[in-house]
């Protein structure tokens, strides 16, 4: 473990101490668990403590409140200013810190020496206020559109987020930008770097949150080229399943699977299905209970001696809404409204000991290209800090092979990679090792 | 596709006929629409080969190109489809053009771009008109993009948004297949028609795509005969086979034009939808915007957008589609199923009503009215702590205050605020009575501001710095491939 500790505070100090030299700013490119937030952090804290006044833009309150926390927690002497909206009530956690000040005006935090908001805030504030430093917090999440509304407010950036996950979308078609280097639908670090293609993209080598059975998996399938390892070793992470099933039906082989080797693959019978799939809904809220009545006890570094995993270290991971609201109305139906059930979308940047995640292919017809997207494959199998459950029906290799990806190629769009194909693929054949076929 | 459509989806395919999955019409129709149909030469990239348009059903327009491939044959279509389309713009106080499918609409785009930036005068001069047709179809294609506009229609797309077929969203595309479903022939179930609208010879393909069979045994000797009449030159033989080929054009034509037609009738006999008039206006407002800045010496669209105009273009897409997915919600109570069975909306019957219920705790009294009603529907945790707005009543917000279950159903009582009058007395009718059906969405149609954009000259760093000023170059009609 020291040796990957060791990794990661060298990268993390090479990041910083290159902010000084950077003419306009320097990417950070984070896999999921990094140590992002606590880079954010220090850089925030060491310019303002070289006397650079800096902005923080974070992507949704929570992330904001957080990192207020975070920073105020690390250096109680800062001056501290948390922007927010007219309705915004101060998270509780922000009580406690002396030198916080919420204000709704940028101009009333003039004094602070860091000021932290989300890009939506940022992007009212008028007047020529404007800052020597930028820090842009969840960059891959945050739409080139939205950058441009707050650009002007800062003369350097450090620009800091995760590539592997999903792209900024839209409700509306956008094809007629592609192509063009300023496309309002890319992800601000991908506008930045077309045209400043000049600036240095680093990346964090290791991950707190994965444990060692799921970092190399991931690694290989969303990360090919910049690759990861785990923070811990095989053995530092266990979960353990106090009570014994009764039988053994396929959720609870399932559930022991997971509780293992980190991974499961539930397997339903292969059928056509409409996307609230009820089989499929049941089976995830089943799982869910079942880790919780089985009485799951996660040992990590954190928690040498054993912890329970409650109702919300457990997540329920959709591509859709509407599976979302099924798998939560199962769940309430059994008094569980502690599981957190979201989207993909809805569930970026968050962490749980125990993930269930329903796969975006299962039952479909189809691989369109949402449901093809690398990037919601990889949001929903990264989350877990112990294991990883997929609910699937059977037959999702053979929708992949009848359904190679036909997007159209647009002059002058740069190719990302790996495609979400791709990624489907080698997720799945990982995945494949673990499988539990349910009835 | 949310489950409402899979099932009538569903139902269409046992049924064998389309199922109506709207209760009214979401998009105007003009009183006298301009249905145009292009057809394109394969093999070579947007190249009109005939077009058969009007705004009368009784008298269709036929142009043709005997050679596609003659760049100055090209823009003699262009000059007589300009004279056209122009008049009809001109003449018409609401304008609206109609095409067959989607395909219809991106070789409308593509010949506006083709047209919009060529000279009138100097080297390479076209008839004049064609840029002005080119500025005018480039307007119609743009506004087809923009989700609350009628301006440009595609067939296919405005019968399937209001009917179910029981065939795939690929199939979907064609016409007379979809019309098929809607609206089989006599004697013929929805499935069969659309079954024989597969036949080429039968139902002609919408465009702009040709039939392959066509173009080898019927248009390709037609088209030889008459360049080798244009060579030999002998005039009569040449008038004969360029009739032949008009002739071969129409046979392919006519048949899509009758459609076009027909699926015009079966939309106008479906009610127009409440908001529909007002985004109607809209559009006009955008022609009338349009013809102002032509009239006024404006430059041609931009071939792209830049860094601020594409930012603040997405923006308002996005403002005005949630706009109007609202409206069509608050229009159309299938809509808003689709609404409740994802647990955003609720709706059932008023059993108890305080509707003058005043809330004195403040420092003022304010009328604050509560309703109790029966619901079958699954009222989420979400939707009990969000602001609702009911269709019958847009300017009241409710909130829920209370849920019990009881079996399969549940008893909600929502207070009311706002849209009651000023007194303390609520204007009659402004609160649901006991009896009444309503129905509560986690939706607004508020009015949202667009957003505040640097000026383009102000474009940041991070998005390429301040761009040169737009100003039509002379080879501005140059693509970058041609």
């Amino acid at each position: 473990m020291t040796s990957t500790a060791e990794l990661a505070e060298d990268a993390t100090r090479q990041i910083l101490t290159s902010l000084g030299a950077a003419e306009r700013g320097v990417v950070v490119d984070s896999p999921p668990g990094a140590g992002k937030s606590t880079l954010v952090v220090r850089a925030a804290a060491g310019l303002a403590e070289s006397g650079e006044p800096v902005m923080v833009i974070a992507q949704t309150n929570e992330q904001v409140d957080d990192l207020t926390d975070r920073l105020a927690s690390a250096h109680p002497d800062l001056a501290v200013g948390r922007l927010a909206a007219g309705g915004y009530l101060p998270a509780p956690r922000l009580a406690g810190h002396e030198k916080v000040t919420v204000a709704t005006k940028a101009a009333d935090l003039e004094q602070c020496a860091v000021v932290l908001g989300t890009a939506h805030k940022w992007a009212t504030v008028s007047g020529d206020l404007r800052w020597p430093w930028a820090i842009v917090d969840e960059a891959y999440q945050m739409r080139s559109d939205l950058l441009l509304r707050v650009a002007e407010r800062f003369d350097r950036a450090l620009f800091v987020g995760d590539p592997g996950q999903l792209d900024p979308f839209s409700t509306v078609d956008t094809d007629r930008w592609a192509g063009l280097t300023w496309d309002p639908m890319q992800s601000a670090v991908a506008v930045l770097l077309r045209h400043n293609p000049d600036i240095a993209v680093r990346t964090l080598p290791v991950s707190w949150r994965l444990p060692a059975s799921a970092a190399p998996a991931v690694s290989e399938a969303f990360y090919p080229f910049t690759g990861f390892t785990a923070a811990t070793g095989a053995g530092d992470r266990r979960l353990e399943l106090l009570a014994r099933p009764l039988g053994r039906n396929g959720l609870d082989q399932a559930v022991d699977m997971a509780a293992g080797a980190g991974w499961a693959l539930c397997e339903l019978p292969a059928r056509h299905t409409v996307r609230t799939d009820r089989e499929a809904v049941l089976a995830c809220a089943a799982l869910a209970e079942r880790f919780l009545q089985r009485g799951a006890m996660s040992y990590s570094e954190q928690a040498v001696a054993g912890v329970p995993v409650t109702a919300s270290r457990i997540a329920v991971g959709t591509a859709h809404r509407d599976q979302a609201q099924a798998v939560r109305q199962v769940l309430a139906g059994s008094g569980l409204r502690e599981v957190v059930v979201d989207t993909a979308n809805r569930l970026q940047g968050r962490e749980f000991d125990i993930m269930v995640m329903l796969h975006p292919l299962s039952g479909r017809r189809d691989a369109t290209a949402f449901h093809l997207e690398a990037g919601r494959l990889c949001v929903l199998a990264s989350r877990h800090r112990h294991a990883c459950v997929v609910v699937a029906r059977a037959g999702i290799p053979e929708l992949l092979d009848a359904h190679p990806s036909t997007e159209p190629v647009y002059l002058n769009q740069p190719v990302r990679f790996p495609d979400g194909w791709e990624a489907n693929q080698s997720f799945l054949a990982h995945l494949s090792q673990f499988t539990v076929r349910l009835p | 596709m949310s489950t409402l459509i899979s099932l009538a989806r569903a139902v269409a395919v046992e049924r064998e006929l389309a199922q109506p999955i709207r209760t009214v019409r979401h998009v105007h129709l003009a009183d006298r629409p301009l249905v145009f149909i292009p057809l394109a030469m394969a093999g070579e990239a947007n190249a009109p080969l005939a077009a058969m348009l009007g705004d009368d059903p009784a008298s269709a327009r036929l142009l043709t190109v005997a050679e596609p491939r003659d760049r100055d044959q090209r823009f003699a279509f262009a000059a007589e489809l300009a004279g056209i389309v122009l008049g009809y713009i001109e003449n018409s106080h609401a304008p609206q053009l109609i095409v067959p499918n989607p395909a219809g609409v991106t070789f409308t785009r593509l010949l506006g771009r083709s047209t919009r930036f060529r000279r009138t005068s100097g080297e390479w001069a076209v008839p004049a008109g064609v840029p002005l047709l080119g500025r005018w179809l480039t307007f119609f294609s743009e506004r087809y993009e923009h989700p609350a506009s009628s301006l440009m229609v595609a067939m296919t797309g405005a019968l399937t948004e209001h009917w179910a077929t029981g065939q795939s969203p690929v199939e979907d595309l064609s016409l007379g297949a979809v019309l098929g479903w809607v609206d089989p022939p006599s004697g013929m179930s929805g499935a069969q028609a659309a079954a024989a609208a597969e036949d080429p010879v039968v139902c002609p393909p919408a465009g702009p795509a040709t039939d392959p069979t066509f173009d080898n045994e019927v248009l390709e000797p037609r088209m030889l005969a008459i360049r080798t009449a244009g060579l030999t030159g002998d005039g009569r033989a040449y008038d004969r086979a360029r009739q032949a080929f008009d002739e071969a054009l129409a046979t392919q034509l006519t048949p899509v034009w009758a459609m076009m037609w027909r699926a015009v009738d079966l939309l106008r006999r479906v009610p127009e939808a409440g908001h529909v008039r007002q985004r109607w206006t809209d559009d006009l407002d955008a022609v009338a915007w349009h013809a102002g800045h032509i009239g006024e010496g404006g430059p041609p669209q931009a071939r792209r957008d830049g860094a601020v105009a594409a930012a603040r273009r997405l923006a308002n897409m996005e403002r005005i589609q949630e706009m109007v997915a609202v409206q069509r919600a608050f229009d159309d109570p299938l809509v808003m199923a689709e609404y409740r069975m994802t647990g955003a909306a609720f709706a059932g019957e008023v059993v108890h009503a305080e509707p003058d219920r005043v809330d004195g705790s403040g420092r003022r009294r304010v009328l604050r009215p509560r309703v109790t009603l029966v619901t079958s529907d699954d009222v989420s945790e979400q939707i009990s702590a969000s602001e609702l707005t009911s269709p019958a009543r847009p300017s009241q917000k409710a909130r829920v205050v209370s849920l019990t279950a009881a079996g399969d159903q549940c008893r909600v009582t929502v207070e009311l605020k706002g849209g009651m009058g000023r007194s303390l007395t609520p204007v009659p009718g402004s609160v649901p009575a006991v009896g009444e059906r309503v129905c509560y969405a986690m939706v607004s149609d508020s009015y949202q501001n667009p957003p505040a954009l640097p000026a383009p000259e102000d474009t940041p760093w991070t998005h390429g710095g301040p761009p040169p000023q737009y100003t039509p170059a002379d080879d501005e009609a140059r693509e970058d491939w041609s």
